[in-house]
């Protein structure tokens, strides 16, 4: 069975399950035959360093230019960077997108070498795009209404995800969720690496041995929305590399910060559309070729 | 009057019981910030007069402050007898408490230069690394190594296992002390690798503070500790 992955941060392969090995011995000798008069060198990708949605200077003077110049040119770009360096040395975890990467090297809680990489690539991916410049107040109608209904009030979402961005002890990320068989949003908070898409629970596991191709692509869109149970909805980094630059040790301004002027609720939009129409219109039907 | 002693007695006895409350909770004890033997700046170029700062009066004062804090939380609900709240205050303790020992350890595993700082450790300690790991070139390479792989925060120790009577190179998650990783295990050189540890000068290269910072370890005390735990 013949089958295209496309994402924009990844190259497009198209392989046939049965030479796959064959195709992609084959793409690495045309590369290094083809640079073989630059001295011999190997240069192989499988994921790209995505930027952000805005010049690196447009989140001033919230977020400095100087802290996304360190932490996507370097922070971001050394996972992508170790991540293809790490997916290089063999074809075992060739072909996945990037959401099935992350469940796959997680390896249900025994995570692989790869794991820390592919998980970062994502979450920094979803970060930078969880930011507007002019970002921040409040949400609008159906987001403002969800939250209003699960929150209580947009004060008490506040409170919650300040709380819980605060009390993240350690590196890791704050997450509003949408937590799709409920049907409701959440905020959770994950350490170090670890994103809501690992936590698939065994729902979603029986709807993935139902169909052989569970996962619904919106070819208009980078993101994959995959059929796991935590859909987040907005993120926010609060490993200290993301605010020390231009808060030090005060977590509490930034968060703040993030909330009134960073925090882009027409991404967060987008996304809740998303969740919600793919809940709405049930598990989609793909004939299995 | 019966009565009244009768009464007189339970009020002094509810007395006493309140008083002795009192008493307990004030005789927690509380911690405080402990002060640096050597100025701010005294570390450079191996580690910044401001990381140093900050990292003394803002984080380490922070794990101070919110430790006495989950103390005086955890002394209330062990006398009301509220079991959830003393669990739910756990994480906070490890995580408060642990910054606040491991800081304090680290303060002291830190000299300037001019104060010994970077010199080798000599007698017990030295002859000790030398067997366990080759040299201490070996023994830096290895918590170098270490210390750069670990993913987020923590630290990267050298400890002595007591009861082996081993050295053993250890890293530990978040602001987990050593003896979390073994009841046996006593730290003697600890370095901090959480980012606000380098960040303001490094970035986000941490081997190269993981290069540096040996420049100011204090193998003087790191001896000191090992030869009182191995007597």
């Amino acid at each position: 069975m013949a089958s295209c992955v496309v994402t924009t941060s990844s190259f497009c392969t198209v392989s046939d399950s049965s030479i796959r090995l064959k195709s992609s011995k084959l793409v690495h000798l045309q590369r290094r035959r083809s640079l073989g008069s630059r001295g011999g060198l190997k240069v192989e990708a499988y994921y790209g360093l995505k930027t952000p949605p805005y010049p690196l200077d447009a989140l001033e003077p919230y977020m400095s230019q100087r802290t996304l110049e360190v932490h996507w040119g370097k922070h971001h770009r050394g996972y992508v960077d170790n991540l293809n360096k790490q997916l290089g040395k063999d074809d075992k975890l060739y072909g996945y997108t990037m959401e099935e990467l992350i469940k796959a090297t997680y390896n249900n809680g025994n995570p692989l070498p790869e794991f820390n990489n592919a998980a970062q690539v994502y979450n920094h991916d979803f970060f930078w795009e969880s930011m507007q410049p002019g970002g921040g107040d409040m949400p609008q109608k159906g987001v403002l209404e969800q939250i209003e209904k699960d929150f209580g009030s947009f004060t008490n979402f506040r409170e919650k995800f300040t709380n819980a961005a605060l009390t993240q002890f350690g590196s890791g990320w704050v997450w509003l969720v949408l937590k799709r068989e409920e049907r409701r949003l959440e905020v959770v908070k994950t350490s170090n690496a670890i994103n809501p898409l690992v936590w698939d629970d065994i729902v979603c596991e029986r709807v993935s041995l139902i169909f052989s191709c569970y996962k619904v692509m919106f070819p208009l869109d980078h993101m994959y929305f995959c059929c796991c149970c935590l859909q987040p909805i907005i993120s926010l980094d609060v490993w200290e590399h993301s605010y020390y630059i231009d808060y030090k040790n005060e977590r509490g301004k930034y968060i703040n910060t993030f909330l009134n002027h960073l925090v882009s609720w027409n991404a967060a939009m987008s996304r809740m559309a998303r969740a919600e129409a793919f809940v709405n219109l049930g598990e989609p039907n793909i004939p299995i070729a | 009057m019966a009565i009244r002693s009768l009464a007189s007695r339970r009020t002094l006895a509810g007395l006493k019981e309140t008083s002795s409350r009192l008493l307990g909770l004030r005789s927690i004890q509380t911690f405080t910030l402990p002060d640096l033997p050597y100025d701010y700046s005294a570390l450079e170029p191996a580690i910044s007069g401001e990381i140093m700062q900050i990292h003394h009066q803002k984080h380490h004062q922070a794990y101070v402050t919110n430790y006495n804090n989950a103390l005086e939380q955890l002394d209330q609900a062990v006398n009301k007898g509220d079991a959830s709240t003393v669990v739910k205050l756990q994480s906070a303790i490890k995580f408060n408490g642990g910054g606040h020992v491991n800081h304090s350890i680290f303060w002291k595993n830190l000299a300037p230069v001019k104060e010994g700082g970077g010199e080798p450790p000599k007698g017990a300690l030295g002859g000790a690394i030398d067997t366990h790991f080759g040299s201490l070139e070996g023994l830096v390479k290895k918590m170098s190594a270490e210390g750069a792989a670990l993913q987020g925060s923590g630290w990267v120790w050298l400890g002595l296992d007591k009861e082996l009577k081993t050295l053993v190179v250890d890293t530990t998650a978040n602001q987990d002390p050593l003896v979390t990783k073994g009841g046996s295990l006593v730290p003697l050189v600890g370095i901090d690798v959480w980012e606000h540890a380098y960040y303001l000068q490094y970035k986000n290269v941490r081997p190269e503070y993981l290069k540096n910072v040996w420049k100011v370890i204090n193998w003087k005390y790191a001896s000191e500790v090992y030869e009182k735990e191995c007597k």
